[in-house]
């Protein structure tokens, strides 16, 4: 199972021309069952081209009528990638993934306001994607660290995601998905959402959960695994020597009026009952000692 | 992006928040003159710093008389003051704001943020205007005032009315107060504002609603909006190491400590200073050099480290993906070179083709620690650098 995608996932690439859409759309398709699962790129401009074999729709609607693709991962350019945003949950697809770093807020909001009642699920922005090893992977992380398992990994951070799943190698341990949600203060997804999906995955034992500091995700999602959560869960906050009111490069990686710290964050998931770490390069040491 | 409070009036004024009439200066003939042009019996000189507690510092002064003025002006400029938001080093002070007096019968606070939980734009008032706002939330959380505002219908008259009486806006100034939020709000909105506070706002003897000090910080990932905010950027105002980054494209955030670190990734860059603190060491800054970390990139970002005389030694953490740690190990062995490296460097590889971007290293014949794993790497780094490399 997995959750958000899988092997039979079909999915469209917004931005598929551009530099950085043209590379990931092409690593995505040479991974797992890739080829099967890209079946279409979107450009208004290039409507009835294609990219090496994947047919180019000029609207999301279009692509989706003509190859049944419900997913969408978008690469368009900052200033664009809210408006693709729009495009994509007025076709009523199911997910959209939106990769793009820089996103202004004020797009964020709007399109965060129009999304209310609407089906469709967002990942990101600023985020590198989803993937359920050995089947597909939607996004900018390197497929070929991954291997299929039964780990659940969610995170804000693309490097630190791959972190945790390189140390889950190390002890033979695969992964069923890992969800990067991105470092945004207005997104899509929270580790709150993705963790209820884990808690419904049969595939699924146990969960990493890497934050970091700003806003307070993190602690929502502490106190639902408290109140809901059947599967062990071991997290790791980063940022605990980050200064206040700097912005450590995620937009939303900073420490606002004393609020949003990783001791803050880590306190209220000890008190949860999560099992934390201080010492990054432990989260998969601690992850397998609860199972 | 932070603005001058000065720049930050006139903005405001744009969308027709009032305030008193000032005029910024550069020198003490400039406040003179500006001084006698304001007219009036009385002025206020205030220094102009990104930073808050101006007043405390000894920033701010009121001036009866021209003469007055003269002095201040004089005094300030030139200063370096210290508050509780610019460090012990404090900041030069190389720009005023005169101002007209103002009559204050009451003292209030508004203020503009985005919430994350609500995802909206979140309106907060408080009846204890010229108090620091965390500490009113710690204090009398009761006496704030939050409204979230809904981004398609915008600010509503009844909303505005409400908050203005709550935190004891006169009926004679409600309209005043409902007029200066929805400019409030056109501001922030129109012009990517990611906080606003007017700390305090003041309803005047003659029950006029003014913003007596404006802080405004905007969305750096909205600016190619706003080419006018961008040109009322003060890189005096800034640290000449992150605005040398910047031009990199490198995300850099100079820290007390003195373990350079250099990670691709901002969770990373993160997890690894905290794995210095861990280890008994402090980090000397925050470094993000990004995706796609290029030999120049990596190589900047060792100049930029080392100028940093409390570096004593460099820590690399890079987890290879896309970007191959072989190419990684190159830019760090010419960055090496190049800057002629006299600190102990101690380099973590994990993932793509780590096998051979060790090699290149240990090949290089140049004085590389190899580590590990990110605990082993901050334990030789601090280690290295004299510190105990055990667990604090």
């Amino acid at each position: 199972m997995s959750i958000l995608i899988d092997r039979n996932t079909r999915v469209m690439t917004q931005g598929i021309t551009g530099k950085t859409g043209a590379f990931h759309t092409r690593l995505c398709r040479d991974y797992a069952n890739g080829k099967a699962c890209f079946v279409a790129g979107v450009n208004p401009s290039k409507a009835g081209e294609s990219f090496e074999g994947i047919p180019i729709y000029g609207t999301v609607r279009d692509a989706k009528e003509q190859t049944g693709a419900t997913v969408s991962v978008i690469y368009v350019p900052p200033p664009f990638a809210a408006s693709a945003i729009d495009e994509a949950v007025d076709a009523d697809l199911d997910l959209v993934i939106c990769i793009t770093e820089g996103v202004p807020v004020r797009d964020m909001i709007t399109t965060r306001n129009r999304m209310r009642g609407k089906k469709t699920i967002l990942v990101g922005p600023n985020c590198p994607g989803v993937i359920t090893p050995d089947e597909i992977k939607i996004g900018i992380m390197p497929g070929h660290i991954h291997k299929k398992g039964r780990i659940g990994v969610v995170s804000r951070s693309g490097t630190l995601t791959y972190e945790a799943v390189g140390q889950l190698m190390d002890l033979g341990l695969g992964q069923s998905t890992c969800v990067g949600i991105g470092g945004d203060p207005v997104n899509g997804l929270k580790h709150v959402d993705v963790m209820r999906l884990f808690n419904d995955d049969p595939e699924t034992d146990a969960v990493i959960m890497v934050g970091e500091i700003g806003g307070d995700d993190e602690e929502t999602c502490a106190r639902w695994i408290k109140a809901y959560m059947k599967k062990p869960v071991v997290g790791f906050i980063a940022g605990v020597t980050a200064p206040a009111g700097k912005r450590m490069g995620h937009a939303g990686a900073i420490i606002s009026g004393g609020k949003g710290t990783a001791n803050e964050k880590l306190a209220v998931m000890e008190e949860c009952g999560i099992k934390v770490t201080r010492n990054p390069a432990e989260m998969a040491t601690l992850l397998k000692s609860v199972l | 992006m932070n603005v001058h409070e000065y720049q930050g009036k006139e903005i405001l004024r744009r969308y027709g928040v009032a305030t008193p009439r000032g005029v910024p200066c550069f020198s003490v003939a400039d406040a003179d003159s500006a001084a006698r042009q304001l007219g009036g019996k009385v002025w206020v000189v205030k220094a102009q710093i990104h930073a808050g507690g101006r007043g405390k510092g000894g920033g701010v002064k009121v001036a009866k008389s021209l003469q007055e003025v003269h002095d201040y002006a004089a005094k300030i400029l030139g200063m370096t003051l210290v508050t509780h938001q610019t460090g012990p080093e404090g900041r030069l002070v190389k720009r005023l704001l005169v101002e007209e007096g103002a009559d204050i019968r009451k003292e209030l606070y508004v203020g503009m943020v985005v919430d994350r939980s609500t995802q909206r734009v979140t309106l907060m008032a408080s009846s204890e205007g010229g108090m620091e706002i965390e500490e009113v939330a710690a204090r009398h959380p009761e006496k704030i005032h939050k409204v979230a505002i809904d981004p398609e219908s915008g600010l509503s008259d009844a909303q505005a009315d409400e908050v203005a009486r709550k935190i004891g806006v006169p009926d004679a100034s409600i309209a005043q107060a409902r007029s200066f939020m929805h400019g409030l709000y056109r501001a922030f909105v129109e012009c990517d504002a990611s906080l606003a506070e007017i700390n305090p706002l003041i309803i005047t003897g003659s029950g006029d609603v003014l913003a007596l000090d404006a802080k405004l910080n905007f969305d750096s990932n909205a600016l190619f909006r706003h080419p006018d905010i961008v040109a009322m950027r003060d890189l005096d105002e800034e640290d000449p190491a992150e605005v040398e980054a910047s031009k990199y494209d490198l995300s850099y955030i100079s820290l007390g400590g003195n373990i350079g670190c250099l990670v691709n990734g901002a969770g990373l860059a993160m997890a690894t200073m905290d794995t210095i603190k861990l280890f008994g060491a402090e980090p000397a800054n925050f470094l993000d050099v990004g995706g796609g970390a290029t030999a120049q990139k990596v190589t900047e970002a060792f100049k930029l480290m080392l100028k940093n005389p409390a570096v004593k030694g460099i820590l690399v953490n890079i987890f290879g993906g896309i970007m191959r740690c072989d190419t990684i190990a190159e830019g760090v062995i010419a960055a090496a070179k190049e800057v002629k490296l006299n600190v102990p460097l101690v380099v973590r590889m994990k993932g793509t083709n780590e096998e051979q971007g060790r090699k290149a290293l240990k090949d290089s014949g140049l004085p590389i620690i190899s580590a590990d794993n990110m605990a082993d790497a901050a334990k030789k780094i601090v280690a290295a650098v004299g510190g105990q490399g055990r667990p604090a």
